[in-house]
């Protein structure tokens, strides 16, 4: 197993060095211009920044080869990812801040999804061409149909017009106040799970309708097995494994989609981060993001391939 | 027993694709109705709009549903109807061309990488993991915050981004196709690679790479209309969807929430019936995903 994960972490390796020298390159293609944008609005900054320090902090006075040294060099060394063009502040500062927000947003999204999923998919499955079993199937395909940001538009706008309620826009740290949190956290984390679930729920059922017509499951209906034990313990652990992987590739939906839904509710995550470095043009900023997420991301798939040796024994990991 | 059963002496029944389409996946059928009354509406916008998407009236300000204004006005007194069908317009503008372009890219990519297999494979999908590794959303906000913001910049952008992305199932197809008994025919009596390309596996390949397109289409709807919520869409006063649930827009919501239905509903609509329709094509056009949903 040890073998096995080591040898997974260095596949990832070039896989990494790729996405970083994407992430290296979008930085390079920003046009001259935008510097001079950078400066027209150095008026309302707190320091003056010359055309000079600007190119200088964007590490484009060297050639370019020298530049991913330099800056790949500072991140494996130091785990530096460059400052702040407005503030000064190192940029790891700024995602220490907003990373577990984020991820606190895409588990609970994860936990919804999973929950409303998990029961109507297997549902739907066990009673195949029923009527619940096409009132499931036609939620899912209209959940996925319905933008998350519209969703969140008319879960703050409605209940404010009916009910004269909205959510909280001071945003409390879980371990501030674990309850305060949650409940602020709960309502955008459905919104966001909502599109996730959808997609799990019509996996669910397909590979469910599979395992169910195989012989094993037959085996098990004729030694006399109740049905919660046949469809628990012999079909669902065999149907989860797709399920798995496919909710390891919605790793980056969540997160990207995080962005669109803390921007509705108001929540202080990588999102807001990077939208308001994407207005001030603070490119270290967005290049961190970036780069944080795309890891991030491989190591949730990583992860995901890690769990199958958990759900089933065939799976030898060497 | 070889007796071979008697079939029922049935109508002929209609082969053609449209037929089997109505006939089979009926709510596929109606997707596609939708979007190609989407598709219509959009082309002849400047005829089928009541006003114009940008005429100002104050004196209609904040107005709800009525005769003269289905969809009810905003803040300007603009009439939502005619915004939305405007709206209509550069969705099927960006939808259109962003996926046509993505799947042209699928499909150099993915036959490419596929048929040749080997080293080339190899790194090319060692380029596509770290591109796929970075949220779609992330990579549009940063990818526009350079280019900044526009109509080209946001089709090209998106069509890199998908068209990557589907290379992984072109591939897919091409990997199957690859092995077959007449690519190798066509290989041994000395058929140049472009040709068997162009005759043997593209044509085999065509299904999937249809049914890709389909679905992107409402991919890059709902992309485009995020992203323009986000204030980094085309710029105003360009009524998309999108941009209409957002921005000044959003603070009047609570005094007229039709604002805020009907862009939503608009999208909702072109999406489903995109997936409806997606399932559809491939359920027929692909033998292998019958009975499967």
């Amino acid at each position: 197993m040890r073998g096995y994960v080591i040898r997974r972490l260095l596949a990832l390796l070039p896989t990494l060095i790729l996405a970083s020298i994407i992430v290296f390159v979008t930085v390079r293609l920003i046009p001259g211009d935008v510097i001079d944008m950078m400066l027209s609005q150095n008026d309302v900054a707190a320091d003056k920044k010359s055309r000079e320090d600007i190119i200088a902090a964007l590490g484009m006075d060297k050639p370019m080869w020298q530049q991913y040294f330099h800056w790949i060099s500072a991140i494996v060394l130091h785990g530096d990812l460059g400052t702040s063009l407005w503030q000064g502040t190192p940029v790891t500062e700024h995602l220490r801040a907003r990373l577990p927000v984020t991820f606190q947003l895409g588990f609970i999204a994860l936990v919804v999804g999973l929950v409303i999923a998990l029961p109507i998919g297997i549902y739907s499955a066990i009673r195949q061409d029923t009527t619940g079993d096409y009132l499931a199937r036609s939620f899912s395909i209209l959940l996925l149909a319905v933008p998350s940001f519209w969703l969140g538009t008319m879960v703050v706008v409605f209940p404010s017009i009916w009910w004269g309620w909205s959510p909280s826009v001071d945003f409390v740290p879980f371990f501030t106040d674990p309850a305060a949190n949650l409940s602020q956290m709960v309502l955008p984390g459905i919104v966001l799970g909502a599109a996730l679930s959808a997609i799990t729920m019509r996996l669910t059922r397909t590979m469910m309708l599979e395992v169910l017509r195989q012989d094993y499951i037959r085996t098990a209906w004729a030694k006399g097995l109740g049905e919660r034990l046949v469809i628990v313990r012999h079909a669902l652990r065999n149907a989860m494994i797709p399920v798995v992987t496919l909710v390891g590739l919605q790793a980056p939906l969540l997160i990207g989609g995080a962005v669109i839904i803390e921007q509705i509710f108001v929540i202080p995550d990588m999102g807001l981060l990077l939208l308001d470095a994407v207005q001030q043009r603070d490119y270290p900023i967005i290049t961190g993001v970036f780069l944080v997420v795309g890891v991030a991301v491989m190591l949730i798939n990583l992860m995901v391939d890690l769990s199958y040796g958990l759900l089933d024994p065939k799976v030898r990991m060497r | 027993m070889s007796a071979v059963l008697p079939l029922p002496a049935t109508k002929r029944r209609s082969n053609s694709f449209i037929a089997r389409l109505w006939r089979d996946k009926p709510l596929g059928a109606l997707g596609g109705v939708v979007l190609l009354l989407f598709l219509v509406v959009g082309v002849f916008a400047p005829w089928v709009a009541p006003y114009d998407y940008n005429e100002i009236a104050p004196l209609d300000r904040m107005q709800g549903p009525s005769w003269a204004h289905w969809f009810g006005t905003d803040n300007l007194g603009r009439d939502m109807l005619s915004r939305c069908i405007y709206g209509a317009q550069l969705s099927v503008i960006i939808g259109c061309s962003a996926a046509a372009l993505a799947t042209l890219i699928s499909g150099l990519i993915g036959i490419i990488s596929g048929y040749f297999g080997g080293k080339v494979d190899m790194v090319v999908q060692r380029v596509v993991d770290a591109w796929m590794s970075f949220p779609d959303l992330i990579v549009l906000i940063v990818v526009v915050s350079v280019l900044g913001p526009g109509m080209p910049q946001i089709i090209f952008t998106l069509a890199l981004l998908l068209g990557i992305g589907g290379s992984r199932i072109v591939r897919s197809a091409v990997v199957s196709v690859r092995e077959h008994m007449y690519v190798h025919a066509a290989q041994s009596i000395g058929a140049g690679t472009g040709r068997i390309l162009w005759r043997h596996v593209l044509p085999n390949v065509l299904p999937p790479i249809i049914v890709l397109f389909t679905t992107r289409v409402g991919t890059v709807i709902l992309a485009e209309s995020g992203l323009s919520f986000l204030g980094l869409g085309v710029p105003p006063p360009a009524p998309t969807w999108g941009s209409m649930l957002s921005g000044s827009g959003r603070t009047y919501m609570f005094q007229g929430p039709w604002l805020a239905l009907a862009p939503g509903l608009c999208l909702t609509a072109v999406v489903y019936a995109t997936n409806v329709f997606g399932d559809a094509l491939r359920d027929l056009l692909d033998p292998r995903m019958r009975g499967t949903r």
